[in-house]
């Protein structure tokens, strides 16, 4: 035997294709399609959701009446309608109630657990927050049937209080602990060495606040509220419960409205699969898709604008 | 010392006034949920009791217990986080260790975003539409589980990739030096160093998934069942509804009953959120690096 090696086994012995290898490919290979899977979820859901509306949106979609119309009419027998305008407006209205609440309580929240608090309050506060966020949309509902119900009536002296109020009221609550999380997050992304600076120009503490942290943060705190928004936007139960329910274009807080996302979780039992009803409410379903879709979208765009820059 | 000027003072008050001002704002926000969940103790503390929780709902659902209703939420979480956690871990795996900074990974994120943004109802229509219909699943746990589970995907990552990120570079590092495989290191060195992270985010999940109404409504959980569900196949009362079912649904129902469910409800998803918390925090104490 001569002391050289053939080419070939000094290649092999280089090559680290062994079992370990193939184990480590075949991992990179599992946990790639687990990293596209959302990917592939969001389109899936707009592909169900659009391919069982779909027969609604190619036969019988009038732009005109679906968006202008008020009547939201699907049990009638001879003439069914299907207007979204007054379940929009019931949506609009609940949802800009809710964020006259949230906005300036999450705000201030915010500045207070990210600038003012310290140690221990901070961490308490955070928690507190936390918990708030956790609280099930269905307790919400629940909330507004059984506790602010009557005290709306007793307070306005009105015969019902489900209505814009109630809901709006609620939801502003609901909304509220996460705007606060995310906006502190916010404040937080703003660097020290701004607050640094203004103080060390004699800045006050409400002075680094206002003319520094605030400005800095603009975007973020944007974003914050547009996400709020979006979850106003999408909320179910809540706004099933506490609403009143009744097809409606408000023109007082003490209205019942109906909201689009309720319409389809108290209908969609009582339509047969496949059925012209049945597809109008997956209509609404794809509409809601895309407006969270773009809330979501922009959100996200606006908050990653100050990060880059 | 420099003497107070006027200015000075005058900027001391403005702080104190705005601090005071903050918060009250926060405290605003904080008040009214405290008397609300204390308005929830004493109207529904009455109700509880081992019975409540361990027993059916009798006389069509004006009283008796919430078992069936209990345990239904406990399989649809069950069957949820065994769809989940792994698909949520790999991703997670995907997007801290082998992704790089490019379009690519920027999509996926838009992805996960948006999926945690989507409404509830439209998951449901999805539920409806994918598994209950295409898949031919019918209203069943599974149905119900694996829309749920595709809703909540979003904390398993967001919170997994979190846990990775914390491990060190130079751990990773080292055992490559040693030869190891990318796999190899994930799982001997960054895994372990990563799981309890991992599982306070997986808490969290559950107290997300036990909570929710809306996917569910159309998907598995049913009004009323007169018995108990026998595989993943069939329907299951879920607390959640049950809470709607109660207080919208059935007349009759004495004022206690649906503030009893209510509570139990919050009471089990506060409580997951609590051991969620009090362990990130006991991590944090005592991490090494």
């Amino acid at each position: 035997m001569s002391s050289t090696k053939p080419v070939e086994s000094m290649a092999a012995e280089f090559d680290r294709r062994n079992f370990d290898w193939y184990v480590d490919k075949f991992v990179q290979i599992i946990v790639f399609i687990a990293g596209i899977s959302a990917i592939i979820f969001i389109i899936g859901i707009f592909v169900f959701i659009t391919a069982e509306g779909l027969g609604f949106v190619l036969d019988d979609f009038s732009f005109k009446e679906f968006f202008l119309s008020p009547f939201w009419e699907p049990s009638d027998e001879d003439a069914p309608e299907y207007g979204i305008l007054a379940l929009i407006a019931g949506t609009a209205s609940v949802t800009g109630l809710a964020m006259i609440v949230a906005i300036p309580f999450s705000l201030g929240a915010a500045v207070f657990i990210g600038e003012f608090a310290s140690g221990k309050t901070r961490e308490t506060l955070k928690v507190l927050v936390e918990l708030l966020a956790a609280i099930p949309s269905v307790v919400w509902g629940f909330i507004g049937l059984s506790i602010m119900n009557p005290l709306i009536i007793e307070l306005f002296d009105v015969p019902v209080g489900l209505n814009v109020l109630n809901a709006g009221i609620i939801l502003g609550l609901m909304a509220a602990p996460i705007m606060t999380s995310i906006a502190e997050d916010a404040l937080k992304a703003v660097p020290d060495r701004y607050r640094e600076a203004a103080e060390a120009l004699g800045a006050t503490r409400w002075q680094v606040i206002f003319k520094t942290v605030l400005p800095a943060a603009k975007n973020g705190l944007l974003g914050a509220v547009l996400l709020g928004v979006g979850r106003g936007f999408g909320e179910t139960m809540a706004v099933l419960m506490a609403t009143g329910h009744a097809v409606n274009i408000p023109s007082s807080l003490f209205d019942p409205v109906r909201a689009l996302t309720a319409t389809i979780a108290a209908e969609l039992g009582e339509t047969a699969v496949g059925s012209q009803h049945y597809q109008a409410l997956f209509t609404i379903g794809i509409f809601l898709f895309l407006i969270t879709f773009v809330i979501n979208l922009t959100a996200d765009l606006i908050v990653r604008g100050i990060r880059k820059g | 010392m420099f003497a107070q000027s006027s200015l000075n003072v005058r900027n001391k008050r403005v702080e104190s006034l705005f601090r005071t001002l903050f918060l009250l704002m926060t405290i605003l926000l904080i008040i009214p949920v405290v008397i609300i969940l204390g308005t929830l103790v004493a109207k529904g503390g009455g109700s509880l009791s081992i019975d409540f929780l361990f027993t059916d709902p009798t006389n069509g659902m004006t009283a008796g217990g919430i078992f069936p209703a209990l345990l239904g939420t406990i399989l649809i979480v069950v069957v949820a986080l065994i769809a989940s956690v792994p698909l949520g871990v790999a991703a997670a795996i995907y997007l801290n260790e082998y992704a790089g900074d490019n379009w690519f990974t920027r999509l996926i994120q838009l992805a996960i975003i948006n999926l945690a943004g989507v409404p509830s109802i439209v998951h449901a229509l999805f539920g409806v539409g994918a598994f209950v219909l295409f898949f031919g699943f019918g209203t069943s746990i599974l149905a119900a589980s694996l829309t749920l589970a595709i809703m909540t995907l979003p904390v398993v990552i967001v919170s997994t990739r979190e846990s990775l990120r914390s491990v060190p570079q130079a751990f990773r590092e080292a055992c490559w030096n040693m030869g190891a495989t990318r796999w190899q290191t994930i799982r001997r060195v960054v895994l372990p160093n990563a799981v309890s992270g991992i599982l306070t985010g997986i808490i969290l999940e559950v107290s997300r998934t036990a909570g929710e109404t809306a996917p569910i409504m159309f998907t598995g959980a049913a009004f009323f069942l007169p018995f108990l569900p026998q595989s993943v196949f069939d329907q299951t009362m879920a607390l959640s509804l049950h809470l709607f079912v109660v207080s919208t649904q059935v007349p009759g129902v004495p004022e206690g009953l649906p503030y009893g469910v209510a509570l139990v409800l919050i009471g089990l998803v506060l409580l997951m959120n609590s051991i969620s918390i009090a362990f990130r925090m006991y991590l944090r104490g005592k991490k090494k690096w």
